[in-house]
């Protein structure tokens, strides 16, 4: 509202005049209309925040986590979560984070090595350390991380949210398993979009029996259940297929039935565009096909279609994570969310090392985020409605 | 209305046929025919099959034939009630599914009841006191309820049963009454296993179903025949529950034919976590050791439900809404 | 203006809306009475608080809207009941809606539910205030229905709204309006939906049911047409406020205040000539800014910086009241350009 701080209630001024100002007659674009009412939905805006957080670490990757995900450390499994500690072995006050040691111990019944915290022993977290070599962007080589504990430590590795069956470091597999989690949402939803308004748009624009064609495909495709027919296709990938190769099948399985209802939301927009008056005037001062759906008609539902591709995101991201779960979406030693879950199939497995559900708080976290999003987007596509 | 009807049957008789060959396509997924993989599993126990009854087998089932035939053959059978033979249990797929498939129509079920009973009071309540307490935490549980995988769920949900009370919880039956006949113990004991898969599969739904009521709810609820209602002196708990949520429910009533088959679609991750004797776990291992018979039967009959209740739902909106019996 | 007749007096009523961003004054400060068997008949552009105020008549303003300030009494058998006072969903003002002040909406297609029958909402409707059977309650519906001009009632009970065409609607929904026999019938906008065949007919029938119930109308309406023809008194309203208060004829023949002539000369008459219809420069402010002062001033043709101040209503004769500060020298002014 750009007239909300004119006081109404000024009666008494002398000069009324005074109280028009220019800003009470400025016009703002319906850009700037949904930037402002986007800002109010204050969850959609953190989650915004959150979604840019966790998308840099999945591009930094690399530099963030401390080990390479396959690392493995047969002497420290199962490492519970260590907790970052300012109080060095004797209690005082360092003023820089660190950890304390740990103690090995074998449970004298099941035979299970479990750890307890060392609190004589507490080790400096350093920054910028030098440590295993990776790819940045997978082209840069490098060694430098982002933090890691220093000589000191006589080799205690640090998983400051623990380690799995083999000792690799949860951290740095949750933020590798991110590049894959994240993005196949991403190129999933592109992939939909694309044949959603391709499809849409032909069977909204044309109509007749084109349409009617397409509506019977779009039909069909939504009443078989989608999770049976997800894994029977991701079950017919041949297995020799190499990591990449299964990353895009997937991918493209998710995607060709998730194009649906974002070819019905186009064909709807359309069928409701064509027959309004600009794009009528359109058509009648000779304009083509193709720039009327173009300059004309695309421009006038992208809010929406944002907003949609945004709520679809999630729907994507869980599939892939359910998928891989199961063991029918990506395998080891390709890494997600789904395959990282894996590893928490067991009940008792869980029971003792809960810390494997880690991964489940991060797909959470993520669908949670793209929810909110899409929800202040949708709100937003209509910066008129109250 | 009747023409009404018979248009959405042959509809659903089109589809159904479409879904028959997709399920088919599924069976000649993998590569290779099945009796390849059969006696590739054979041979790796250690058995041989002479080629001759290799051969024998190959005509028996069609496979010299062209593609076209042995859909028919396939297709033919199912119509009977013969699904093909189960590589992996190697009995025929019909004795696997059935019981299985009673059981998670039952799971989904309750797991139905669960949600509505839930979901439109709470949605209800929600809209018509928006920016109310309960209506932002509705909203937000609604939204978590949304992101947790269910398989997550009932893991959390199992862990913390293993740690509380250091009691498995999987399954739907004790042991002693795995393999026991029916009885009204054995059905007490399956009622006292069925909450968990029950509140598992039920909450993504119930989140959903939440939001759409409080959405549809808030669409009727500032509608003129509302004002006209509370101008006729109606008090205003009967005007809400007589007028809008009549409107709003609507939309439910057309999804309450198809609820049940998405619910066993959800059911089947929650399946293979909490070990149900449900279809879940044996479509994934069917998949997984490519026992196409089985897998493909599974899909053909998850989709034919999911075409019947939305059939059934149509028909009961048609009832239900006069406007759309006009159509 | 006291007299025994009085139904309904309105005294300083002030309607606010909290929206997030401001308070929005939507009745500010108005007050007016309607007769026994007489129509008032309220003028203004949307969102000039016309039909907030019919709402606040039944204690129907919607969240998040409130009374705060004035009294709404209702005579009734030698006392008064102020109606802002009660509980908005409590049984007495329940008892008065319908049972004695009904009201009819603009849109008849949407004031009827999509899903219910006609018969159910009009037996309802007799049902909540009389203690009939189901039958007599039918009869009564029926019976109306057939006042109203409807063919086959009987038939129309089983019907529901999308089968009815909107002439057909907004006659049931009088129809509906007139089964408790109500002492006021607030009308908003009744006719603006319907094509102008229809609208001549509604407003002929209600005007015969008018007669017939000795019922007062309270009749909301953007079209001073239809003003001219059903009302007796008439309030032009702008941004919240009276603007001029007066009987049909003398809003019709000699209005006073710059709104009022200038939707006058934005409508064609076949009793002055005009060489082309004039339209109101500048458009209805934004009501989270109403602009301080005289509220038309920015739109007003006799606007003089400084000389207007904040016009008081100002009582030109005894039925006619006028807020304009300048409410004289513009009747000279316009005296002066007649007699040229």
């Amino acid at each position: 509202m750009t007239t909300a701080n004119t006081p109404a209630n000024a009666h008494n001024l002398p000069d009324p005049m005074e109280e028009i100002d220019e800003g009470a007659i400025s016009i703002a674009s319906p850009r700037q209309l949904m930037w402002w009412k986007f800002r109010k939905h204050r969850i959609a805006v953190i989650s915004v925040i959150v979604l840019i957080g966790m998308y840099l670490l999945a591009l930094f990757a690399g530099f963030v986590s401390p080990y390479d995900p396959n690392t493995f450390n047969a002497s420290y499994k199962y490492v519970p979560p260590m907790a970052i500690t300012f109080l060095d072995g004797e209690g005082n006050f360092t003023g820089r984070p660190g950890v304390n040691g740990l103690i090995q111990e074998r449970d004298p019944e099941t035979l299970r090595i479990t750890y307890q915290t060392d609190y004589t022993q507490w080790y400096p977290i350093h920054f910028f350390v030098e440590g295993e070599p990776y790819k940045l962007f997978g082209f840069f080589n490098t060694n430098v991380h982002l933090f890691g504990l220093g000589e000191e430590a006589n080799g205690m590795p640090f998983f400051w949210l623990g380690s799995d069956r083999l000792g690799r470091d949860m951290f740095s597999r949750i933020t590798y398993g991110s590049q894959v989690s994240l993005s196949i949402g991403l190129v999933s939803v592109f992939l939909s979009l694309a044949l959603g308004i391709v499809l849409g748009g032909i069977s909204g624009y044309y109509g007749g029996w084109v349409d009617n064609v397409i509506q019977r495909v779009i039909e069909f495709i939504r009443s078989i259940p989608s999770l049976p027919l997800w894994m029977a296709l991701s079950a017919a990938l041949p297995p020799e297929l190499s990591q990449e190769a299964r990353y895009f099948g997937i991918t493209i399985i998710l995607s060709v039935i998730g194009w649906t209802s974002l070819g019905r939301q186009v064909r709807g927009r359309f069928l409701a565009l064509r027959t309004e008056d600009f794009v009528l005037s359109a058509r009648l001062s000779g304009a083509s096909d193709w720039r009327i759906i173009v300059r004309h008609m695309v421009p006038s539902f992208t809010s929406h279609i944002i907003a949609s591709l945004t709520l679809s995101i999630p729907g994507i991201i869980l599939a892939e994570t359910s998928l891989s779960f199961l063991g029918l979406g990506l395998r080891q030693p390709a890494i997600s969310w789904g395959v990282l879950l894996q590893e928490a199939q067991n009940i008792r497995t869980v029971a003792l090392s809960p810390w494997l559900l880690l991964p489940g708080l991060a797909v959470v976290l993520a669908v949670l985020a793209f929810n909110f999003l899409g929800d202040g987007l949708r709100d937003a596509a209509d910066p008129f409605s109250r | 209305m009747f023409q009404f009807i018979v248009r959405r049957i042959l509809i659903a008789l089109v589809t159904i046929f479409a879904i028959s060959i997709m399920s088919f396509v599924i069976i000649q997924l993998p590569p290779g025919d099945f009796l390849t993989s059969y006696v590739a599993s054979l041979a790796s126990q250690g058995d041989s099959v002479s080629e001759q009854v290799v051969q024998a087998m190959r005509e028996n089932y069609g496979l010299d034939q062209p593609i076209y035939v042995q859909y028919l053959k396939w297709i033919g059978g199912v119509v009977q009630g013969d699904f093909g033979r189960s590589l992996e249990w190697g009995v025929p797929v019909a004795d696997l599914i059935w019981d299985r498939l009673a059981m998670s129509l039952m799971v989904g079920l309750s797991s139905v009841l669960f949600v509505w009973s839930l979901a439109i009071p709470i949605g209800v309540y929600s809209a018509t006191n928006q920016y109310s307490l309960i209506d932002y935490i509705s909203t937000f549980l609604g939204f978590l309820g949304l992101a947790i995988p269910n398989f997550m769920l009932a893991l959390v949900l199992m862990w913390i049963a293993f740690s509380a009370f250091g009691q498995d919880v999987g399954g739907l039956f004790s042991p002693e009454f795995q393999d026991a006949p029916w009885s009204f113990e054995k059905f007490i004991n399956l009622l006292s296993h069925l909450w968990i898969p029950m509140i598992v599969v039920g909450t993504a739904g119930t989140a959903g179903l939440i939001r759409t009521m409080r959405a549809n709810m808030l669409d009727e609820i500032n509608q003129p025949y509302v004002e006209t209602a509370r101008a006729k002196g109606l008090s205003e708990r009967r005007n809400i529950w007589k007028y809008p949520v009549r409107v709003a429910l609507n939309p439910f009533i057309s999804t309450v034919g198809y609820a049940l088959p998405s619910l066993i679609g959800g059911e089947i991750i929650v399946a293979v976590v909490l070990n149900l004797p449900t279809i879940g776990p044996i479509l994934l291992r069917g998949l997984l050791s490519q026992d196409m018979f089985l897998a493909g039967a599974i899909v053909l009959l998850l989709s034919v439900l999911t075409v019947l209740g939305t059939l059934l739902s149509d028909i009961l909106l048609a009832l239900l809404d006069p406007r759309i019996r006009m159509e | 203006m006291s007299n025994n007749n009085v139904l309904l007096e309105v005294k300083d009523l002030k309607v606010s809306f909290y929206l997030t961003e401001a308070t929005v004054q939507a009745v500010d400060g108005v007050s007016f009475t309607i007769e026994a068997g007489k129509t008032l008949g309220i003028v203004g552009e949307s969102g000039c608080g016309k039909s907030v105020t019919a709402r606040a008549i039944l204690g129907m303003v919607r969240k998040p809207g409130k009374i705060t300030n004035g009294e709404i009494l209702y005579h009734r058998a030698g006392q008064a009941i102020d109606i802002a006072k009660l509980d908005p969903e409590g049984p007495e003002i329940r008892s008065i809606r319908w049972g004695e002040i009904a009201m009819i909406f603009q849109e008849p297609m949407t004031s009827l539910s999509p899903v219910h029958t006609i018969g159910n909402q009009m037996i309802e409707a007799v049902q909540l205030h009389k203690s009939v059977s189901k039958s007599a309650a039918e009869a009564v519906s029926v019976d109306l229905m057939r006042r109203v001009g409807l063919p086959y009632p009987e038939r129309l009970l089983t019907a529901y709204r999308h089968e009815l065409s909107g002439g057909m609607r907004q006659r049931v929904m009088i129809a509906m309006a007139l089964t408790c026999s109500p002492r006021l019938l607030i009308a908003d906008e009744p006719t603006t939906a319907l094509d102008v065949t229809t609208q001549a007919q509604i407003l002929d029938l209600m005007r015969d049911l008018q007669d017939e119930y000795n019922m007062a109308i309270m009749f909301i309406t953007h079209n001073l047409g239809v003003i001219a023809e059903m009302a007796d008194d008439v309030i032009v309203m702008y941004l919240g406020k009276e603007v001029e208060v007066a009987d049909v004829d003398t809003v019709f023949y000699g209005a006073s205040h710059p709104y009022t002539q200038a939707l006058l000369r934005s409508i064609p008459r076949h009793d002055v000539d005009v060489e082309r219809l004039e339209t109101i420069s500048g458009s209805v402010p934004d009501p989270t800014a109403i602009p301080a002062g005289c509220a038309f001033h920015p739109r007003c043709r006799h606007y003089v910086k400084g000389a207007c101040g904040t016009p008081p209503l100002v009582q030109v004769s005894a039925q006619h009241q006028v807020r304009c500060t300048r409410v004289y020298e513009i009747n000279e002014h316009l005296a002066a350009a007649q007699t040229e």
